[in-house]
């Protein structure tokens, strides 16, 4: 691998990114599948980092799944997209960062239409005022979370409570880094550092100490894809691709997957029971599984968050030994409490997969 | 082995790297002529028993290189003799001649008949 | 026309160019050559033997550069503009000098396509990854620590060439007779490796080319599938999986492969367009120049004075290129007869 090749080509993939002064549009899924990712994103610009992130409790769904799985036409989407964009406008905001990257990718989408069919731009204005008397101006600049912390990396890594380097060894962490493919695989040019060798991800990791490892199926989609998982009849070919990546990925002996979709951290860590239980086999060390972590979760972790407050004890492959491998400290004893320390069940151990 | 309702899939993706290629290694020894197969189909399109078998010599050199060997041995046992792909061959295969060798070969590439 | 023998800027000191300026010469002319490169030859420099006899290039351009070794010579030298005069043309060279002519002939020739571009295919990335002329500076040197002894290697048709995303809708040409040509020469001097060319189509049109593919089909056991390769990855080792459909049976393919060469395509010379708009000659719309007419006027412009020669107005091979000097020169010279 010749590293200066890959930056060649991440020079001519950068993109403007402000540090400061956002409108957040979360998304729908990842406050169910992790939680504390949103929340610490906030935490993180807002609290640690002083930034300026704008959120409002009146936007909606982007309306990208349900364009994506074929139930509405476009148009609507961009309706729906119109009126976050007029919360924005009213807000007084011109930078959008959405939290999800079907979001970024239907955002992006819609702007490049209106920006080849500006007559398309016009009926929606139309449309949205009919609908709810609101007016927009569309973003200056649009940003997915990832893009902003990417921009923050350096900043984080002075923060920095712990390195992704091993404690026993000294030896940079190995991080398998997924991108979603709404990211960059529609607009190439709208992601840090392109479809094919995006580094979005791989710079959080670097700056923070990690060592990205490149393997054979790492531009392959993680296998969510919304008409494959949510049709049971089709939900082996999710599983199937899931699958081919960790056969991929195995030989080389990732510490951890850093991705930045709400589908993919999902799928790469449920799947890994499933995988388990179906196949017999495991990914990571000693019968565990590998940690597929959202980068909010990882930039929470460098920062000295408590792994339980981030979220990490909802993820099914256990996260212990990472953090045992970092020389993260954290109490086994609060890891299932629930609201102020209130005593609730704990799951039960897959008999495959090993958990703590 | 839990029930999920659902399973992986089979791939249908060929490995060249693992792919078993030694049965078409031997015929091709035997039948260097069989490597210069083009693709072209016309053997195919003559085919006497192609239209209600699947019979296909293209498909058998291609078949034999991408280990489908299940779907070589049927096509080969629908194979009429009649001589037709011999005549329209552009490169000049001898195709009866590779039938014939082919149906000696084991599918380790031992001559067995 | 003046009494004085006419000058024949010839823009260019590759095959095209050197071949031009030496029939030039014979009929009586002055022609100057003019190149950017330190040296004359052109692409041809960089290969090692040439279809479809394996002729060492170097024997070519020996015999060329011998025929053209009176002829005033500019190398390392670029041309800062480029204007027309009422008869003729001037050229301010970057040494400085002012060079007037009667005529110009473009002899400007093609650009290899920039394989790193197709991102996909990682080169410049993976170590195992080389281009066709990188293939042919090892045939010649022999150092190139990304050939080592391969077991496999892989040779992608098409790269650049065919691709409307590439910004070249035009076939190359001459890369399916070249990755034939190099497959066989890596077979033979690699015997036990397995060798697999992914093409999109064979265009074997010239005398012996498919007499090529035969020999590498029957003779050397090289597989030829027919699909793009779509993506590149590297394995632990280092060794490179490249995926691609057998379009023949329909089925993706996965091969892993210890050296893989990207048969890069010939694309137009941006110097020669933009030489081609200061003398307002027209570009045609691949991005090559313009051809008076592309049956009976291939080595005309259309503008009276300037003409063409080889790969200038698009993908040639050597002997094509050859012919197109001379006739090219014959075209110049009548040009002159008639202004006469």
């Amino acid at each position: 691998m010749i590293y200066q090749g890959k930056q060649k080509i991440w020079a001519d993939y950068q993109k403007e990114i402000p540090d400061n002064h956002w409108f957040y549009v979360r998304s729908c899924i990842r406050q169910n599948f992790f939680p504390a990712s949103e929340k610490y994103f906030l935490t993180i610009c807002r609290d640690m980092l002083g930034r300026d992130i704008y959120e409002t409790e009146h936007h909606t769904t982007c309306a990208g799944i349900a364009y994506h799985c074929d139930t509405i036409p476009q148009e609507t989407a961009m309706t729906v997209v119109a009126r976050q964009f007029a919360l924005m406008t009213e807000a007084g905001y011109d930078s959008l960062v959405t939290s999800c990257i079907t979001s970024f990718g239907n955002y992006t989408e819609i702007l490049e239409t209106w920006r080849e069919f500006p007559e398309l731009e016009a009926k929606i204005r139309e449309q949205l005022w009919k609908a709810c008397r609101r007016e927009f101006e569309k973003p200056k600049y649009l940003a997915h979370a990832s893009d902003l912390m990417y921009k923050l990396r350096g900043e984080i890594a002075e923060r920095a409570q712990y390195r992704l380097v091993s404690r026993a060894t000294g030896e940079p962490l190995r991080v398998v880094e997924h991108i979603g493919c709404h990211y960059s695989k529609m607009f190439p040019h709208k992601g840090v550092g392109g479809a094919e060798y995006p580094c979005v991800l791989s710079g959080m990791a670097e700056a923070w100490g990690g060592q990205v490892i490149d393997y054979p199926e790492r531009r392959h989609c993680c296998g969510y894809g919304f008409r494959q998982y949510h049709v049971k009849a089709n939900r082996g070919y999710s599983l199937s691709n899931t699958h081919k990546k960790f056969e991929s990925m195995e030989p080389f002996h990732p510490d951890l997957i850093l991705t930045n979709c709400p589908g993919c951290p999902y799928f790469l860590d449920r799947w890994q029971y499933v995988i388990a239980e179906m196949e017999g086999k495991t990914y990571g060390q000693n019968g565990y599984g590998i940690p597929a972590l959202t980068y909010e979760e990882l930039a929470g972790l460098v920062l000295g968050v408590d792994p339980w407050d981030l979220g990490l004890q909802v993820h099914q492959v256990a996260i212990e030994p990472l953090l045992d491998k970092i020389g993260i400290d954290y109490d086994p004893a609060r890891k299932y409490l629930g609201m102020n320390e209130k005593k609730i069940k704990t799951p039960g151990l897959p008999t495959t997969l090993k958990c703590c | 082995m839990m029930d999920f309702g659902f399973k992986l899939s089979p791939s249908s993706a060929v490995n060249l790297d693992t792919v078993d290629r030694a049965r078409y290694d031997r015929l091709v020894q035997l039948v260097p002529d069989a490597r210069t197969c083009i693709d072209c189909g016309s053997c195919s399109a003559t085919c006497t028993a192609a239209p209600w078998s699947g019979m296909s010599v293209r498909k058998v050199l291609l078949g034999l290189q991408r280990g489908r060997d299940d779907e070589v041995d049927a096509m080969l046992s629908k194979c009429m003799l009649c001589g037709k792909c011999t005549m329209v061959c552009p490169r000049g295969i001898n195709t009866r001649q590779l039938i014939l060798t082919l149906c000696r070969l084991d599918r380790k590439g031992e001559v067995v008949r | 026309m003046v009494n004085r023998t006419p000058v024949i800027a010839v823009i260019g000191a590759g095959i095209a160019g050197l071949e031009a300026a030496r029939q030039l010469s014979g009929l009586g002319y002055e022609p100057v050559l003019i190149e950017k490169a330190p040296a004359v030859g052109g692409h041809v420099a960089e290969w090692n033997r040439l279809f479809p006899d394996m002729a060492p290039a170097a024997d070519l351009l020996q015999s060329l550069e011998a025929g053209t070794s009176g002829i005033r010579t500019h190398v390392d030298t670029e041309i800062a503009s480029l204007g027309r005069l009422k008869d003729g043309y001037s050229l301010i060279l970057s040494n400085g000098e002012t060079l007037l002519c009667d005529a110009v002939l473009f002899a400007t020739g093609f650009h290899l396509f920039d394989a790193s571009r197709k991102e996909e295919y990682g080169y410049g990335i993976y170590d195992r990854v080389i281009t066709n002329r990188d293939l042919e500076q090892w045939f010649n040197t022999r150092h190139d620590p990304r050939v080592g002894k391969p077991k496999a290697v892989g040779f992608v048709h098409c790269v650049g060439s065919r691709d409307v995303k590439a910004g070249n809708k035009q076939c190359s040409k001459v890369c399916c007779i070249t990755a034939i040509k190099e497959a066989i020469e890596i077979k033979e001097e690699f015997p036990d490796a397995e060798v697999y060319c992914f093409y999109m189509d064979l265009r074997l049109f010239g005398k012996k080319y498919e007499d090529f593919y035969i020999r590498a089909q029957r003779d050397l056991g090289i597989h030829f599938i027919r699909g793009r390769v779509s993506e590149v990855g590297e394995a632990i080792d280092g060794r490179v999986v490249v995926k691609a459909e057998d379009t023949l049976s329909g089925k993706p393919v996965k091969v892993t492969l210890d050296l893989l060469v990207l048969m890069a395509g010939i694309v137009c010379n941006p110097d020669a367009q933009h030489y081609a708009r200061e003398l307002g000659v027209a570009v045609d719309e691949d991005g090559f120049l313009k051809s008076r007419d592309n049956l009976g006027a291939v080595i005309e412009s259309s503008r009276p004075g300037v003409f063409f020669a080889g790969a200038c107005t698009g993908a040639k091979t050597v002997p094509e290129t050859l012919a197109e000097a001379r006739s090219a020169a014959l075209a110049i010279h009548q040009y002159f007869n008639k202004r006469r």
